[in-house]
């Protein structure tokens, strides 16, 4: 298990350069180092999961790459290219569709509207040329099914949906609008069992495409099965880019940060276990049990 | 705000239907953000009936308060869709009255024809509009802020302007030059109709409002610009993740609510052959009500042009029946204030009760 932090050229289609690569970029807020002189890259045909503990930057680094921050140094590429993403347009016109952890969805707006929102279709000719709300409605309620969910009625405000039906709205949407790269920050953290399975399957289907995927999770039974590479963030620096197989859970956790936490915490539950079943008072609260909310 | 013509063929699947509640048209209408307007415009109509006595149901009545919900309701359509995209414009109120009278001194004092000088207050007016845009997108200041120092700048250089040029706030036109003038008509024309004591004056005034309500509502329901618009309202940020240019939408919509106080001051200059620096005073909180009372939220993201019309002609009629029913004028304002009570309290119980939103 060594840190080989050269991404695996052997797996994609050799010698083609990065869909999508952050080369040494830094982002800072004030006093805050968000992220600094971090590298990642994104292959046609392959997922790579950005895994860190709260606050470690994966956010911010994917903003970057989606063209909400501008990184206050390193540059980004698209096909080995150099380029600037001045807004979030600049980077969806390049085929580049992101789920923001915060899901960018509008409560006040119907479901087929935030479908489009930004994209939307229209018909009819010069000053009569409208929003096509059919073809939208149409395309929202086919997309939000193949990935699970059966909208009653794509006029229902968003306000009204559960949380893991706007997450699927905005997974969904992202699915449609990314031509080439997708990125999805914490997509499972609010869907049950089915619904985060169905989601890891559109993910390695996006990857079959040819897509790239990056996907962020604090889940790691998430992330090992459909990763291609891991990137490790910790504090806002890199921790490494490591090859499918090179990891396992364990050793996962631990570069997560989260490692020596959750063995703490299986231990205090053995311990605990031993007690009940000797029939000694269970204190209501174990000590040092404050464990890590990220297994969704 | 949704259009109903996509529920037209629906073939949600068993499951999608298993879980909706059967609702009824009832129900589907009060559920669309101008209900609680028309069910307040309703009210005040029958309780002036009521007070007013024959005179408010009559043509000459309903003519005659028309024309009062036209004022405000031609700026109240791009009042409606500037709060729904989350900001507001305190400063039409000047834009009215430094309209008019650029309008004025162009024609008294420069000598251009009518016609010139309507269209270069409408650039100069629009043009001021896109500053206070241009200031709200750059500094990230609350509108409300900025617009009520432009409300005071405007108002103030308008006085200035005016004393320094023609030593009087007050600018008469001849009428001669203005009904000899190609375009002073669509601003100025009316018909009287009916016969006796029921004669009324049909003004263009409320054409003007119909007009604009109906483009508004155009814009906001059917058009990508108005998918945008509630966009940005609901979250500046989110709309640009998702490639809204909300800059551009929001300085587009300050240029909007300028422009429409550029043509309520046209009407206004053409109509009593004058201009006056202290025109439109209080109008930007007249549209503002009518808004509200239309269901538009002041968080932005949610509204309804139809509903600010319907809000304007609750107010006209307030107006004009307390008029009528030989009420003290005074009270118009008490009336405008329960109405507007009345009207949030209305709309967010609808809101909750039959949109589902909390
Ligand atoms: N807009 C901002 N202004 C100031 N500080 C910010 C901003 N965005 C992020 N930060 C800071 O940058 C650091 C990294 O935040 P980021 O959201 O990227 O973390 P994360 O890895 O996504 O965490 P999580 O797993 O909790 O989502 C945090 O300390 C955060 O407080
Ligand atoms: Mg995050």
């Amino acid at each position: 298990m060594t840190a080989s932090h050269a991404a695996p050229e052997s797996r994609p289609p050799a010698g083609s350069a990065p869909l999508l690569e952050a080369r040494s970029v830094s982002k800072y807020f004030g006093a805050v180092v968000a992220v600094e002189d971090v590298s990642l890259a994104v292959r046609a045909g392959q997922i790579n999961c950005l895994l860190g503990d709260n606050g470690a930057g994966k956010s911010t680094l994917i903003k970057i790459l989606s063209g909400v921050h501008q990184p206050d140094a390193g540059t980004l590429a698209v096909d080995g290219q150099p380029v600037r993403f001045t807004a979030p347009r600049d980077a969806l016109d390049a085929g580049i569709a992101t789920v923001y952890q915060d899901l960018s969805v509008m409560p006040l707006m119907s479901i087929s509207r935030n479908f489009f929102l930004g994209n939307e279709p229209t018909t009819g000719f010069g000053p009569f040329r409208h929003f096509d709300a059919g073809r939208a409605a149409a395309v929202a309620r086919e997309q939000m099914r193949n990935i699970g969910i059966d909208v009653r009625d794509t006029d229902q405000l968003v306000g009204t949906l559960s949380g893991g039906e706007r997450q699927t709205l905005a997974i969904a949407r992202a699915e449609y609008f990314g031509a080439r790269v997708l990125i999805l920050d914490e997509p499972t953290s609010a869907l049950g069992v089915k619904e985060a399975a169905i989601v890891l399957r559109h993910a390695i289907s996006a990857r079959n495409r040819g897509l790239g995927v990056i996907f962020i999770t604090h889940n790691v039974q998430h992330a090992l099965p459909i990763g291609d590479t891991f990137t490790i963030l910790t504090r806002g620096r890199s921790g490494g880019t490591y090859a499918r197989g090179e990891l396992d859970a364990a050793e996962l956790h631990r570069l997560m940060g989260g490692g020596a936490e959750l063995e703490e915490l299986e231990a205090d539950l053995e311990m605990l276990a031993h007690r009940e079943a000797r029939g000694e008072e269970v204190p209501a609260v174990p000590l040092g049990a404050e464990a890590d909310g990220g297994m969704a | 705000m949704a259009t109903t013509s996509t529920a037209g063929g629906d073939t949600a699947p068993a499951t999608g239907s298993e879980r909706l509640r059967r609702t009824s048209l009832l129900q589907r209408i009060l559920a669309r953000p101008a209900s609680g307007a028309l069910i307040i415009a309703v009210f005040v109509w029958i309780v002036f009936g009521l007070l007013g006595g024959a005179t408010f149901l009559t043509l000459r009545g309903t003519l005659s308060y028309l024309d009062v919900a036209a004022q405000v309701g031609i700026v109240a359509t791009a009042v409606a869709l500037l709060m729904i995209a989350g900001e507001f414009d305190l400063s039409i109120g000047s834009l009215v009255g430094f309209a008019g009278i650029v309008i004025g001194i162009l024609v008294t004092e420069a000598g251009l024809p009518i016609w010139a000088a309507i269209l270069v207050s409408m650039i100069l007016t629009t043009l001021l509009g896109v500053v206070n845009g241009i200031i709200v997108v750059r500094t990230g200041l609350p509108s409300f802020i900025v617009t009520l120092a432009t409300l005071f700048l405007i108002r103030g250089l308008t006085q200035v302007m005016t004393a320094f040029i023609t030593r009087i706030t007050f600018i008469s036109i001849d009428p001669a030059l203005i009904s000899a003038d190609p375009i002073a008509g669509f601003f100025n024309w009316s018909l009287v109709v009916g016969s006796g004591g029921e004669r009324g004056e049909l003004k263009v005034s409320i054409f003007w409002w119909f007009l604009i309500a109906a483009l508004g509502a155009w814009l906001l329901g059917r058009t990508r610009f108005g998918n945008w618009i509630s966009g940005v309202g609901g979250s500046p940020q989110a709309a640009r993740n998702l490639g809204v240019p909300v800059a551009r939408v929001k300085i587009s919509l300050f240029a909007l609510t300028a422009f429409s106080a550029s043509i309520l001051a046209t009407i206004q200059t053409m109509t009593f052959f004058s201009a006056d620096v202290l025109r439109g005073r209080f109008i930007e909180l007249d549209a503002i009500t009518t808004a509200v009372i239309g269901g538009t939220l002041l968080t932005g993201g949610y509204g309804s042009v139809v509903g600010a019309a319907i809000g304007a002609l609750a107010l006209g009629m307030a107006r004009i029946g307390i008029v009528f029913a030989n009420i003290n004028a005074d009270w118009y304002y008490v009336a405008i204030g329960t109405l507007l009570l009345v009207a949030v309290v209305l709309n967010n119980w609808i809101r909750r009760r039959f949109a589902g939103l909390r």
